[in-house]
């Protein structure tokens, strides 16, 4: 499995088309932008803070509504289609880990009896199973994100929206949880979405990197990351990974730098 | 090498650390205290001070033990009243705040009244009351118009304190106005909750008296706060200081109760009840 995998071209999961974001107070956040995602792809949104791909982000959930433009995400149908992981990991402090997974299915009626062995399933995907009733302040910054991650698995989304969920954490827990998800990814097939600031953990995610302009934020290019060899601690050190990243800095620094003369 | 010789040390460090704490919190206030009772013990005994202007503290203890009929009974009552009272303010301080979260409408137009409860003093409004209602409802009354205003004003606080993402979460995942209130709001406002409702406790008290004594100077009347005024008229001053020190027992009693409640709740995850990292 070298989690490259080639869909259908038309069987898109999330589609924008000339989407902006005017704020509320006049200034144009966002666009005019154009996304097209597979199903079943891994892309990252790469740009500077404020550059607008948090609310990209949103707007593909629905929880911001766009000023102009269409955005298709078929998966919005379906009660439970979309899972989201906040920048924070946004647990209830009030209550154990178990029943902060459990929430989204309790939302949705869903009795306990039957929510039960799905939590239980979510957790062990995350490696938490040991901690089911722990509370969220017992737990470390890593393991509060993996039962964020737990959260937006246990409703089996088909796709998935993180919204730079990792930038709080120490680089050795990143990695950790880098690879966590990419495993996640490979075992079940979803749709990823994932903001992020950093340019290596972009690259060493994602099927596409999509670098985005500041103020308004639209796309400045796109990358293809492909690499036949599985992205493991290896992948990190190696000569096309440092490549890949060199182009996509570039990318970068020109993105933010068009932003700030415009 | 620091193996064996600092280890001894650190242990009795220890021990004496808790010893000195345990005398800190325990030891040095009651000793405070029963220096104080000692001393006024001695003023009124060396300075010849009559028992109708202060009574010393054993007169105060006999007279506590030899009129506890009485006064248990009105302790009682005035206990009673400033529970119903309390009741009804948690009942309508967090049933209003609720309102108030659903409806701005409703909000702006209550929310002045209810402000001017809350700075008129009660025993100004007691009189009133009592004209317009029977004596114990009366009384009831302006125990809830004391005790009501700080849980509305916390529980609607704690209502606006909600987690944004934690909003978020329950909105992309259709949450019903009921489910966001019982699985968020709620939760969310109970340390802030639970803060009001200590002070509505001492409130409700000090509100029943309030109305008592107003309500004493009427007519009939069998509590705590009727005691007071009635043995003030007969010079009585022993029972008087009897029955306010049933009263800040009391008072007392209810706070601590109180703060129970609110630790055995909290307890598990709010900062405010955990133990600190040593």
């Amino acid at each position: 499995m070298t989690g490259l995998r080639m869909p259908s071209p038309d069987s898109f999961a999330i589609r924008l088309r000339d989407v902006s974001k005017v704020y509320d107070n006049g200034k144009r956040g966002l666009g005019p932008l154009d996304l097209d995602i597979r199903q079943g792809e891994f892309v990252s949104l790469l740009g500077a803070s404020g550059c607008g791909k948090s609310t990209t982000l949103r707007l593909i959930a629905g929880l911001a509504a766009a000023s102009s433009g269409t955005i298709e995400v078929p998966a919005r149908a379906s009660r439970h289609g979309i899972g989201f992981v906040f920048q924070e990991p946004t647990l209830m402090p009030w209550t154990t880990v178990r029943e902060n997974v459990r929430l989204p299915l309790k939302l949705a009626h869903l009795p306990d009896a039957e929510s039960s062995p799905r939590v239980t399933d979510a957790l062990l995907q995350v490696g938490l199973s040991d901690f089911a009733d722990a509370f969220p302040r017992e737990l470390s910054g890593g393991m509060k994100m993996r039962v964020s991650l737990a959260r937006a698995l246990v409703t089996s989304p088909e796709v998935l929206l993180l919204d730079e969920p990792f930038a709080a954490l120490d680089e050795i827990t990143r990695f950790k949880l880098n690879n966590d998800l990419l495993g996640l990814w490979r075992k079940l097939g979803k749709t990823v979405v994932f903001v992020t600031h950093s340019v290596f953990e972009s690259v060493y995610l994602s099927q596409r990197v999509v670098v985005m302009t500041s103020r308004p934020g639209h796309v400045h290019s796109e990358h293809a990351v492909v690499t036949n060899e599985p992205r493991d601690d290896a992948f990190r050190t190696s000569v096309a990974y440092a490549d890949y990243c060199r182009d996509v800095s570039h990318a970068l620094m020109q993105a933010t730098g068009a932003g700030v003369s415009a | 090498m620091k193996g064996l010789e600092p280890l001894p040390a650190v242990e009795r460090g220890d021990a004496a650390q808790a010893g000195e704490g345990r005398w800190r919190k325990i030891v040095w206030p009651a000793t405070v205290f029963l220096a104080s009772v000692v001393l006024w013990g001695a003023v009124v005994h060396f300075g010849s001070i009559p028992p109708y202007i202060l009574p010393g503290p054993l007169l105060v203890m006999r007279t506590l033990i030899a009129d506890w009929p009485v006064l248990s009974a009105s302790l009682g009552v005035t206990l009673f009243t400033a529970l119903e009272g309390f009741i009804a303010a948690a009942i309508g301080g967090i049933a209003l705040a609720l309102l108030f979260k659903q409806s701005k409408w409703l909000e702006y137009a209550l929310l002045p009244y209810a402000i001017v409860l809350q700075v008129t003093p009660v025993i100004a409004i007691a009189p009133l009351m009592l004209i317009y209602l029977p004596q114990q409802a009366a009384v009831v009354a302006c125990a809830w118009i004391v005790a009501f205003f700080p849980v509305l004003a916390n529980t609607t606080l704690g209502l606006n304190s909600v987690d944004r993402h934690l909003a978020g979460l329950f909105q992309l995942n259709n949450a019903s106005r009921w489910q966001t209130l019982r699985y968020l709001q709620l939760p969310s406002a109970l340390p802030f909750i639970l803060g009001g409702l200590r002070i509505a406790g001492g409130l409700s008290l000090i509100g029943a008296v309030a109305a008592e004594i107003a309500a004493g100077a009427a007519g009939s009347g069998s509590g705590l706060a009727y005691r007071i005024a009635e043995s003030s008229y007969r010079l009585n001053i022993p029972r008087m200081f009897a029955a306010l020190l049933l009263l800040s027992i009391a008072g007392i009693v209810i706070y601590m109760l109180l703060a129970l409640v609110s630790h055995a709740l909290l307890r598990r995850w709010h900062e405010s009840a955990l133990r600190k990292e040593k």
